[in-house]
């Protein structure tokens, strides 16, 4: 890997959210390792959206549905193993993580195909549209189902396990947040830099160029949209072991929206762009939200100071315009 | 010298478009034969994109049948008919702005190879790619501008780099849409060298408003007024042709 600014900047942002807790761990304090793992958690959705918005320039407004189907997987399993009662066909549940994230990725994929194939028909404004009215579909089915506890929500009493991990220790289950964060990024790198990455960037940058090379845009943008909400249900997962809570709000569309303030505030389209915007983001949350009940209305001044003359978001003030290859 | 038995690579039967009351195409029937330039010339608004739209498949036409390498591809659609080798020019370029030359041109080697759903192997590394890729930009004459932003090559540069795309489809046949404009006179010169040369590889079926150009490069011509070919046949036939030269050449022939 060529040292360029950028890298530069994405190694210092990786140790930096790496070193952080890890010190707070060894001076007693917890909470900011809580705060580490939403960041971490956050940046994963985001980095999931980051391939269908940032890659594929498709404007999804309804990734939380992606990231709620992520956190019910998660919590509805477990519930069956504290409950016992059997799910469908007699399995048991599982409060094992590894699983857990395969039903979420695998649902997830599921999903975004979907909703993908049908959304995939529109374009511009009217995408936007369709994938919020799909989330709200789904945001309103898990408020009036009651057998995984409706609007008020699905506790999950002990965190879920992984293998060789303590989970209940705020460090441990950082680090496996961690570790998962930096090998999506990893995908997310892979993938930008494949053949299909650049089919899928050229589909963004024009359509008919694509066509015209004998790519049907559609199957590409489908593929991605679907790898795009495997990774958001993936970070679903984790931050429904993280709250050991899931409700509909992760399914509502303030969450589709917050997940792209991340990204806008970070960098659309770049590798580290997630993980700028959801640490700049939660880092306010908490400075700010000591202060006043309206943070938001200061988060929203610094988006609107970023789209107006910081159009490439954190990475791309400090670290110039993207290059492509 | 064109051969008029050779079965014909593109052939245009009878191909009716209207908007409105408008009949933009009005029962256009023309062919494109093995190793052949065939110019497609006429005045402003007589139909010229409208016609080129439709071949490509970006227009569905309201009658008439497209055949093409011996298939009917009337109802093809626009990335099928690229894949079936009809390779195309832009009369605005039409190039991803972001991606350097060299990788516009990759994009349509592994288009070329069928290989978009690799997801893994960087193809910045891939030889198989760069090596194809850098020689159709050498071809062109574009190779010391490869890793420069598509956005950022001159209008000229630009135009030779969607022939460099073309070539690197291997295409059975090209469409070109006034490859030559708002070149310079250099510019244009070279490119006409280009073309001459490009029609051994596969015929081209080129819209141009440089009559010069037109006339030193076409084997037929046809000319597309209000929507209806009114003549074709060679440059002298075309010359001499009452008819074309009141409608269209004017004093310039």
């Amino acid at each position: 890997m060529d040292m360029t600014r950028e890298n530069i900047i994405n190694l210092v942002l990786a140790l930096l959210l790496l070193v952080v807790p890890l010190a707070a761990s060894q001076m007693g304090q917890p909470f900011t390792v809580t705060l580490a793992t939403r960041i971490a958690v956050l940046a994963l959705a985001a980095t999931g959206l980051n391939i269908a918005l940032g890659l594929g320039g498709l404007v999804s407004f309804g990734h939380a549905v992606f990231f709620g189907i992520g956190g019910y997987a998660a919590g509805i399993l477990a519930s069956h193993v504290f409950s016992g009662e059997p799910m469908a066909f007699g399995f048991e549940g599982s409060n094992q993580m590894a699983l857990i994230w395969i039903f979420a990725v695998i649902a997830c994929g599921l999903a975004g195909l979907a909703i993908g194939a049908i959304s995939l028909r529109t374009s511009g404004v009217y995408f936007i549209m369709i994938t919020l009215a799909f989330a709200q579909m789904v945001y309103y089915f898990a408020i009036s189902w009651p057998a995984y506890g409706g609007e008020d929500g699905l506790s999950i009493l002990v965190r879920n396990q992984f293998p060789g991990i303590n989970t209940m220790v705020p460090l441990s289950f950082f680090l496996l947040c961690y570790g998962v964060l930096i090998v999506c990024i990893g995908l997310f790198a892979l993938l930008r830099n494949s053949r299909f990455g650049t089919a899928l960037q050229a589909a963004r940058q024009n359509e008919v160029r694509v066509a015209s090379v004998g790519i049907s845009p559609y199957g590409i943008r489908l593929t991605a949209f679907a790898i795009s909400a495997m990774m958001t249900g993936l970070a679903g997962a984790l931050y429904a072991d993280l709250n050991k809570f899931v409700s509909p709000s992760m399914l509502s569309w303030h969450m589709s929206g917050e997940l792209i303030v991340l990204i806008i505030l970070g960098g659309t389209g770049r590798l580290f762009g997630p993980v700028a915007g959801a640490m700049l983001y939660v880092i306010f949350e908490f400075a700010l939200g000591g202060i006043t009940e309206r943070w938001q209305f200061f988060l929203g001044l610094i988006l609107l100071g970023v789209v107006l003359f910081a159009r490439g978001g954190l990475i791309g003030l400090l670290a110039g315009k993207a290059r492509h290859g | 010298m064109v051969d008029l038995a050779a079965e014909p690579v593109l052939e245009i039967t009878g191909l009716v478009k209207t908007f409105g009351a408008l009949r933009a195409t009005d029962g256009v029937t023309l062919d494109l034969r093995p190793g052949e330039i065939h110019a497609l010339i006429g005045p402003n608004g007589a139909g010229k994109s409208t016609l080129i739209h439709q071949i490509c498949g970006t227009l569905r036409q309201d009658g008439g049948t497209i055949r093409f390498a011996g298939q009917d591809i009337s109802r093809t659609g626009v990335a099928e008919r690229a894949r079936l080798g009809l390779g195309r020019t832009f009369q605005v370029s039409s190039l991803a702005p972001e991606f350097s030359a060299l990788r516009n041109v990759m994009l349509a080697v592994q288009a070329k190879a069928g290989s978009s759903f690799r997801f893994f192997k960087p193809v910045m590394r891939d030889r198989s790619l760069l090596d194809t890729a850098m020689a159709m930009l050498e071809r062109v004459g574009l190779a010391g501008r490869a890793d420069i932003a598509a956005a950022e090559l001159s209008h000229g540069e630009r135009r030779q780099l969607e022939i460099a795309i073309a070539l690197a489809l291997g295409s059975k046949a090209f469409l070109l849409d006034e490859p030559m404009a708002g070149m310079g006179p250099e510019g244009s010169k070279r490119l006409t060298g280009f073309l001459d040369g490009l029609r051994h590889q596969a015929p081209i079926l080129l819209v141009e408003h440089d009559m010069d150009a037109v006339f030193a490069l076409a084997d037929r011509i046809s000319v597309l007024v209000y929507g209806r070919v009114i003549a074709t046949g060679t440059v002298d036939e075309i010359r001499r042709d009452p008819a074309v030269r009141t409608a269209y050449l004017g004093d310039h022939a």
